[in-house]
C-alpha cells in the first residue's frame, strides 16, 4: 500500500528545506545575533522582539500574511513572476521566518556569555575587530551555533502550518512531509501516516538527545 | 481520613444528581460539520433553535479530521460531511446509526477568477493562458474531485497538470484564487454565491459526478431527542430554502 516513491520524494524535499533554511539562516542570524548582543542601542529590544515574533504568533497569521506578502501584489509581482506561493523558494521564505528565532536566540545567548573580557584581551594583542570576531568569539560561542543550527533544522523539518498555506501541496516542490502525512490522514490511509509520523518521533527524539549530549561534551570541552 | 471519604462521597452524590438532572432536560445536541457547509449550517440552527427550543452546537472541520475525531470518541451526535464516503464508513465501522444517512446537500463547482475578464468558459481552460490554476486536494476534497473529472471531461486535464496548484480544502483553495496567487480555480459554488465580482463559469453538472453532502446519526445521538429534531430539521422545508440560497442544490 505504501509506496517508496510516494515517502521518499517528501522526506527528500523536507530535508532539502530545512538544509537551505538553515544555512541561509545561520548566514543572515550570526551578524544580527552579535548586534543584538552587542550592541547599546535604545531599540535594540524592539528588534529582539521582531525576532521572536514567529515564536508566539500562529503558523496561519504568518502564513496568511506570506500569501499576500509572496502574491502579485507582494515580492512576487516586484519580481515579475507572479507569485512566489506554491514554489521551493517561497517555502525557503517562509521557513526562514518561521525559524529564525530558534537560530539566531541561542546564537546571541551564546555571544553574550563571552563578555567583554575576552575580546578586550584580543584587542590589546592588537587583534582587528573581524579578527577578534573570527577567532575568539566564533569558537567560544561555537554550542550557540550549534544549537541554533539543530533547532532550526529540526524546526523547519516540523514545520506544517505555514507550508500548508502557502505550499499548494506541489509534488517534489512544496509537498513537504508534515503535509504528507496531515494527506495520509485525511485519506484515512492510517497505515501510511502511522509510518511516516512514527519516523518523525523517532527523528525528533534523536535530534534532541543529540543536542543534548553534543551540547554537554563541547560545554566540557570549552576553555 | 474518614471525613475526606464522606466529602468525596457527598461530592459524587451531587455531580451524579447534576448529570442526571442535565441529561432529563438535554436540549443541545452536538453536530460535526464540514467546513464547507458552516454559514448554511449556522444558519440552520438559528432556524432550527428559533422552531424547538432546541440548540445545535456545531463543531467544524475538515470532512477527514472530523471522521477521525469521531472514531477516537468525540461527542459528537450527528455528522454534516462534505462527501458520501464518511457518513457510510462511520456506520460500517460502528459509529453511526444503520438507516440514517442522508444526502443533505449537494454541490456544485465553479470556475472563478477575481478577474473580470479572465473566465469565459470551457474554451478559458483550453487556451491555459493563465499559469496557476487552484483545485481543491482531488484525493481528499470532494470539490478537487470533481474539478479533475471535468477537466478529463473537457480533455485539458493532461495539459493543465503542471499548472494546477492544491489547497488541502476548498476553503484554502478560495483563498488561493482571492488573494491571486493562482490567477483562478474551481471553488464551490456557494463561495462566491453572494458576490458579483470577479468571473466565473458555472460547470455544467453532466461534467462531474454530483458532489453529495451525506449526514449521519451517529451512535452517540442515538438516545438524543435534539439530535434526531435536528436531523429531521436538516431535511425539512425550511432547511431546504437555506441549504439552496448558499448555492448547493438538495438531496434525492
Amino acid at each position: 500500500m505504501l509506496q517508496f516513491g510516494d515517502i521518499i520524494t517528501p522526506v527528500r524535499l523536507t530535508l532539502e528545506l530545512a538544509s537551505v533554511t538553515t544555512l541561509i539562516l545561520i548566514v543572515l542570524g550570526t551578524p544580527l545575533a552579535w548586534w543584538l548582543a552587542r550592541s547599546t542601542r535604545w531599540w535594540k529590544e524592539a528588534v529582539g522582539a521582531l525576532v521572536a515574533l514567529p515564536l508566539v504568533l500562529p503558523p496561519t497569521v504568518l502564513g496568511f500574511y506570506l500569501l499576500i506578502a509572496l502574491g502579485p501584489q507582494g515580492i512576487g509581482g516586484l519580481l515579475g513572476v507572479r507569485t512566489l506561493a506554491f514554489s521551493f523558494e517561497g517555502l525557503v521564505i517562509g521557513s526562514a521566518i518561521y525559524s529564525l528565532p530558534f537560530v539566531v536566540q541561542p546564537i546571541r545567548t551564546a555571544f553574550e556569555a563571552i563578555g567583554p573580557r575576552s575580546l578586550e584581551v584580543a584587542a590589546t594583542l592588537r587583534a582587528s575587530p573581524l579578527d577578534r570576531f573570527l577567532t575568539v568569539a566564533l569558537p567560544l560561542a561555537r554550542t550557540g551555533f550549534l544549537t541554533g543550527g539543530i533547532l532550526g533544522f529540526a524546526h523547519t523539518v516540523g514545520e506544517f502550518g505555514v507550508v500548508l498555506m502557502i505550499g499548494g501541496n506541489v509534488p517534489g516542490e512544496t509537498k513537504v512531509l508534515s503535509v504528507a502525512i496531515y494527506d495520509y490522514v485525511e485519506q484515512l490511509q492510517y497505515d501510511a501516516a502511522h509510518v511516516l509520523s512514527a519516523g518523525m518521533v523517532l527523528f525528533s527524539f534523536v535530534v534532541i538527545l543529540a543536542m543534548t549530549l553534543i551540547g554537554r561534551r563541547l560545554g566540557q570541552l570549552q576553555p | 481520613m474518614p471525613v475526606s471519604f464522606r466529602f468525596a462521597l457527598t461530592c459524587g452524590i451531587a455531580l451524579a444528581a447534576a448529570l442526571a438532572s442535565l441529561s432529563a432536560h438535554a436540549t443541545t445536541t452536538s453536530v460535526a460539520v464540514a467546513a464547507n457547509f458552516t454559514g448554511a449550517a449556522k444558519d440552520i440552527a438559528a432556524a432550527f433553535h428559533e422552531k424547538t427550543g432546541d440548540t445545535a452546537q456545531l463543531s467544524f472541520g475538515s470532512t477527514g479530521t472530523l471522521y477521525t475525531q469521531i472514531s477516537q470518541d468525540a461527542p459528537f451526535e450527528v455528522f454534516l460531511a462534505a462527501d458520501d464516503v464518511r457518513p457510510e464508513k462511520a456506520v460500517k465501522d460502528g459509529f453511526g446509526v444503520k438507516g440514517t444517512t442522508f444526502t443533505y446537500a449537494v454541490g456544485k463547482i465553479v470556475l472563478y477568477s477575481t478577474d473580470p475578464a479572465l473566465v469565459k468558459g470551457p474554451e478559458t481552460l483550453k487556451n491555459a493562458t493563465f499559469e496557476k490554476l487552484a483545485i481543491a486536494n482531488p484525493k481528499t476534497a470532494p470539490y478537487g474531485t470533481a474539478a479533475v473529472q471535468a477537466m478529463k471531461a473537457l480533455k485539458v486535464y493532461d495539459t493543465l497538470k503542471p499548472k494546477i496548484v492544491e489547497g488541502e480544502n476548498i476553503a484554502q483553495t478560495h483563498q488561493f484564487v482571492m488573494t491571486g496567487n493562482a490567477e483562478l480555480g474551481f471553488v464551490a459554488l456557494s463561495q462566491v454565491i453572494g458576490t458579483d465580482a470577479g468571473s466565473r463559469w458555472e460547470v455544467p453538472a453532466d461534467l462531474y459526478q454530483p458532489i453529495r453532502q451525506d449526514a449521519v446519526l451517529l451512535k452517540k445521538g442515538e438516545g438524543s431527542e435534539a439530535a434526531k429534531a435536528f436531523v429531521d430539521f436538516l431535511k425539512g422545508p425550511e432547511a431546504a430554502k437555506i441549504i439552496a440560497r448558499y448555492g448547493y442544490a438538495t438531496g434525492s
